[in-house]
């Protein structure tokens, strides 16, 4: 038996190989410094994370490489997607810290949790086969739970655990029970292989939509989009802000990566069909989360049903890649890259905005009401004009990234002949912006009601300043992003 | 040639307005200076447009090109015409006397104040020389952040509601010209370039969907009746500087997007749909006057007005002459001189009373003699006296009107009387007659900022009025090739 065995090539895994040692070393180091020493755990995740970015890199050749048993895929997209959630995870990481501690809430869990979650999204971005992809959601999936319910104290905290917990299993049951149906139609569990099924066009049609239907399910949850958007608002708005941060930005590229690698890789032969889920879901998020943002007085809550909305922008793309049934490797690439744009920036912009949230609370004090950013420009100019930024950004108002992302999403959606869906698109950014400007009507045009003065850390002012600025100047000069965006897919599809 | 003037034109005021954020409301003295030379190199830099103009060619001048997205293929490509130009000099013009309207009067965050002014001046230097479709989306709806900020923050009582109504009035314009714009970029085969788009050849159908969209869009801005209502809002919470560039630059985008855009791109839908153009601005001229006639605040008044005015603009360039379109252009600069004088005088008054109700005036003429004297000459140039700014271009488009057709010009002929009447009667119950109250009794004449600032317009509208040449001249090129496009099918 032992000689059927073969060594499977690890290289193209260094980085998930890597996180998951380190994880180890974090665990133990937690458990013999973690009451005196805490922030060697938070040090050491740092630096685990920075390790991965150079493995990453190190290994990154531009080709597409399979392994274990053509389960795991490295390519160019999975490269770039990985140095983007390190990213966003250091970036969560040195925004929270003081958050985290004043609230007694960087425990060594935490980190290992945080760790784990990433090597979820790792194996997500990498996965090459319906297993590959289930395994890293699930890791993903039970890790978040944990880190949403990480403040036992808290109440709202643990019901939003909960509400995730019993949703997001529903949605696993879901993908699993898809996956089944597309593994019973096309007799194979790689991606590569479920193409090259529908390519040669024997398996059986209904199965193979019956399944699809679920597994966009499944996607669609992750996303948030309506109407599996439920969790979205209540996960927001219970759990710690750090871990809303977390929750808001990385797992985004992630269920991006799952969406692309299922529906573009696997099921491209049926693109006809799931654009149109895509387009019915899209629309219904850009215009419930819009319509909902405007009730909310909590801003991790307007951020949540901006999150629906923006997922629903970005689904605009995803669903453009296919025009009448014509299969054009340009139109697609072109479709593909705008989505994945999009979701770049939107991670870029949804950690500012939660960045803000935690620059304004300090020890004892939350300030996730819409209330706490009244006055802003009188507290401090800077950041105020920092929020204005990501806040027009968001609305999709130049100069900044986020309208380039809607401009590149809208242009695929009308190129790929949906101009009724775009200008309906565009009617609910109209919508949207008007919770985005009265964020800004508090900040500079009302007297402040908080005049503590704030208290944030050196390290979370300058990371804030910096990420203001990102979105400032990536709008200014749209062409690098986008440009990687599009070689990055161009070279992995 | 290789020239920066535009880019300049564009980047002094933007880039001058960081030093001034930075400085802060603390040292006062230093942002109002520092705001006044940047305002002032601002203006220098466009001088040079003017005088090293070739009016002999409807062709861009000071032309720039650079790659700016090249995935979509959106080129930083800057040029004017005859058309564009003027309004480059003018808004610079405007940015610097609106830093001096602001010199005293604005006490809470001068900075931030002078700042928004500055960075605005340069987004719409950068709308009226964008000859990329993107460029110019992009610099028209950034545009709207300063001045939401300004009125917002600076504004009157009912400020928060105004701003917000002014930013999503506009906002709903613009974007469905963004999907116009994509919608272009698609059929022209990958290209933002605007004057590519001046030869594309397009279907009826698709021509009038995009003449609507642009319509939408300018129309919010201009504004034309009926979606003018957010104007009368914005205009009376504004601070004094805010209304200025509203009147005198903002609105001009709009009918500039009619020029460079809807006439051009879509000349059938244009013609066909002319009809319906000329009868809005009519509803604009006749209508909106008699709405001025019975407003109670000054500021409101000078907001119809402008409405007014602005329907002559928009029925010049929809009866397709050239006189016709000159006398609109010539319009849109002297109503951009005027308006921002009335606006100013009002803020003059308000200033020292705190009140823009005409009720609560009377006999200003008793105590301000001076100022007086200026305030009710830029009432007859709003009401198109002779020798003034305002007749020259109402007179062309009543002239452009009658050869188009004696009874749309006859009615846009009415404004004439109706503009004397609600100007002038307005003038009359605050300028002259017994002082009115001790408010009145205890006011001061204006000093030599506010002179000097009144003063500087003044002789404007009255070179322009007496010798409109210089003005006229520079458009007769970029009006013919305009012209000649139009009078062009391109189904």
């Amino acid at each position: 038996m032992l000689n059927n065995f073969v060594m499977p090539d690890l290289y193209p895994a260094a980085p998930e190989i890597f996180l998951l040692l380190m994880s180890f070393l974090v665990l133990f180091v937690d458990l013999v410094f973690g009451a005196t020493h805490r922030w060697i755990a938070a040090m050491l995740t740092v630096i685990t994370l920075l390790g991965c970015a150079a493995l990453t890199l190190v290994t990154s050749d531009g080709q597409t490489t399979l392994t274990f048993s053509n389960m795991f895929v490295d390519d160019l997209l999975s490269d770039f997607l990985k140095l983007m959630s390190y990213l966003a995870v250091i970036m969560m990481l040195v925004y929270s810290r003081q958050y985290l501690s004043d609230r007694g809430l960087d425990k060594g869990e935490f980190y290992v949790l945080v760790l784990y979650a990433t090597l979820g999204m790792m194996v997500m971005i990498s996965a090459a086969s319906l297993l590959t992809m289930y395994l890293g959601l699930e890791l993903m999936s039970l890790s978040l739970y944990g880190l949403v319910a990480i403040d036992r104290e808290s109440r709202r905290a643990t019901e939003a655990a909960m509400k995730y917990f019993v949703l997001g299993a529903l949605a696993s049951g879901l993908l699993l029970y898809g996956m089944s149906m597309i593994y019973g139609a096309t007799g194979s569990l790689e991606i590569g292989g479920v193409a090259q099924a529908l390519y040669q066009g024997h398996s059986e049609k209904p199965v193979l939509i019956f399944g699809l239907v679920f597994l966009v399910a499944g996607i669609a949850f992750k996303l948030g989009l309506v109407p599996f958007h439920m969790w979205i608002p209540d996960v927001y708005h219970g759990a710690p802000t750090a871990v809303t941060m977390f929750i808001g930005s990385a797992p985004k590229l992630a269920a991006f990566a799952m969406a692309l690698r299922l529906l573009v890789y696997g099921l491209f032969g049926l693109a006809m069909d799931w654009q149109k889920m895509l387009l019915i879901m899209a629309v219904l998020s850009i215009g419930l989360g819009n319509l909902a943002a405007i009730a909310q007085t909590n801003i991790k809550r307007m951020l949540a049903y901006s999150a629906i909305s923006h997922m629903g922008y970005m689904v605009l793309g995803l669903m453009a890649g296919v025009i009448g049934g014509q299969v054009d490797p340009f139109t697609a690439v072109n479709a593909y890259s705008s989505a994945l744009y999009y979701t770049v920036a939107y991670v870029l912009m949804s950690l500012g905005a939660f960045g803000m949230v935690l620059l304004l609370s300090r020890a004892g004090y939350e300030a996730e009401n819409l209330e706490d950013f009244k006055g802003l420009n009188q507290r401090s100019p800077w950041f105020a004009a920092m929020m204005l930024i990501i806040m027009f950004s968001m609305a999709g108002i130049p100069f900044f990234i986020g309208f380039f992302a809607k401009f590149a999403v809208l242009l695929a959606a009308i190129k790929a002949g949906y101009t009724t869906v775009a200008v309906i698109a565009v009617m609910f950014s109209l919508i949207g912006a008007f919770y985005y400007l009265r964020v800004v009507k508090l900040m500079y045009f009302d007297a402040p009601v908080d005049s503590a003065p704030i208290a944030a850390g050196l390290d979370l002012r300058v990371l804030l300043s910096l990420n203001g600025l990102a979105i400032a100047a990536f709008g200014l000069f749209p062409d690098a992003v986008m440009l990687v965006c599009t070689t990055t897919l161009m070279r992995s599809l | 040639m290789k020239s920066q003037l535009l880019s300049l034109a564009i980047w002094v005021p933007i880039l001058g307005a960081l030093p001034v954020f930075w400085l802060g409301s603390e040292r006062r003295s230093l942002v109002r200076w520092l705001s006044l030379a940047v305002a002032v190199a601002g203006f220098l830099v466009t001088i040079p447009l003017y005088t090293g103009f070739d009016t002999s060619t409807a062709g861009m001048q000071f032309f720039e090109q650079a790659p700016w997205i090249t995935r979509f293929n959106v080129q930083y490509m800057l040029g004017v015409d005859g058309i564009s130009m003027p309004f480059i000099l003018l808004n610079s013009l405007i940015t610097v006397l609106v830093v001096l309207a602001g010199w005293e009067v604005i006490e809470d965050k001068q900075a931030q104040y002078m700042g928004a002014f500055l960075v605005m001046s340069g987004l719409m230097n950068g709308i009226f020389c964008a000859l990329d479709g993107v460029l110019f989306y992009v610099f028209f709806e950034a545009s709207l952040i300063p001045m939401y900020i300004i009125i917002g923050a600076w504004g009157g009582p009912n400020r928060v509601y105004a701003a917000i109504k002014f930013f999503l009035y506009t906002l709903l314009g613009s974007l469905l010209m963004l999907v116009a714009l994509i919608w272009l970029f698609l059929e022209s085969g990958g290209s933002f370039n605007i004057l590519d788009w001046h030869h594309l050849r397009i279907g009826m159908a698709p021509q009038i969907l995009i003449f609507i969209a642009f319509l939408v869009s300018f129309a919010v801005k201009v504004p034309m009746w009926p979606v003018h209502t957010w104007l009368p809002d914005a205009h009376v919470e504004a601070p004094t500087g805010g209304s200025v560039v509203l009147a005198a630059i903002a609105l001009k985008l709009g009918a500039y997007g009619f020029v460079r855009f809807s006439l051009p791109i879509v000349p059938d839908a244009s013609h066909h749909l002319a009809p319906l153009m000329i009868a809005l601005s009519l509803i604009a001229v006749i209508y909106i006057g008699f709405v001025a006639l019975v407003q109670t605040d000054m500021k409101k008044l000078i907001a119809y007005s402008s409405i007014s005015h602005m329907g002559f603009v928009t029925l010049g360039f929809f009866i397709f002459n050239q006189i016709g379109i000159e006398g609109a252009l010539v319009q849109m600069i002297s109503h951009g001189f005027v308006s921002a004088a009335m606006f100013l005088c009002v803020g003059v008054m308000y200033d020292r009373m705190h009140s823009r109700m005409i009720a609560d005036y009377g006999g200003v003429v008793n105590t301000m003699p001076k100022f007086a004297a200026l305030f009710v000459f830029f009432a007859m140039a709003n009401s198109g006296l002779p020798a003034t700014s305002g007749f020259v271009g109402e007179f062309m488009v009543i002239l452009g009107a009658i050869k188009f057709n004696f009874w749309v010009g006859f009615a846009a002929a009415t404004t004439l009387i109706l503009g004397a009447a609600y100007t002038l009667w307005m003038v009359k119950r605050v300028v002259f007659g017994e002082v009115a109250n001790d408010h009145v009794a205890k006011l001061k004449d204006i000093g030599g900022r506010e002179f000097l600032v009144l003063g500087l317009l003044a002789a404007c509208v009255l070179a322009m009025g007496l010798y409109p040449f210089p003005f006229t001249e520079v458009m007769h090129a970029s009006v013919d090739n305009l012209l000649k496009h139009v009078a062009v099918s391109k189904l």
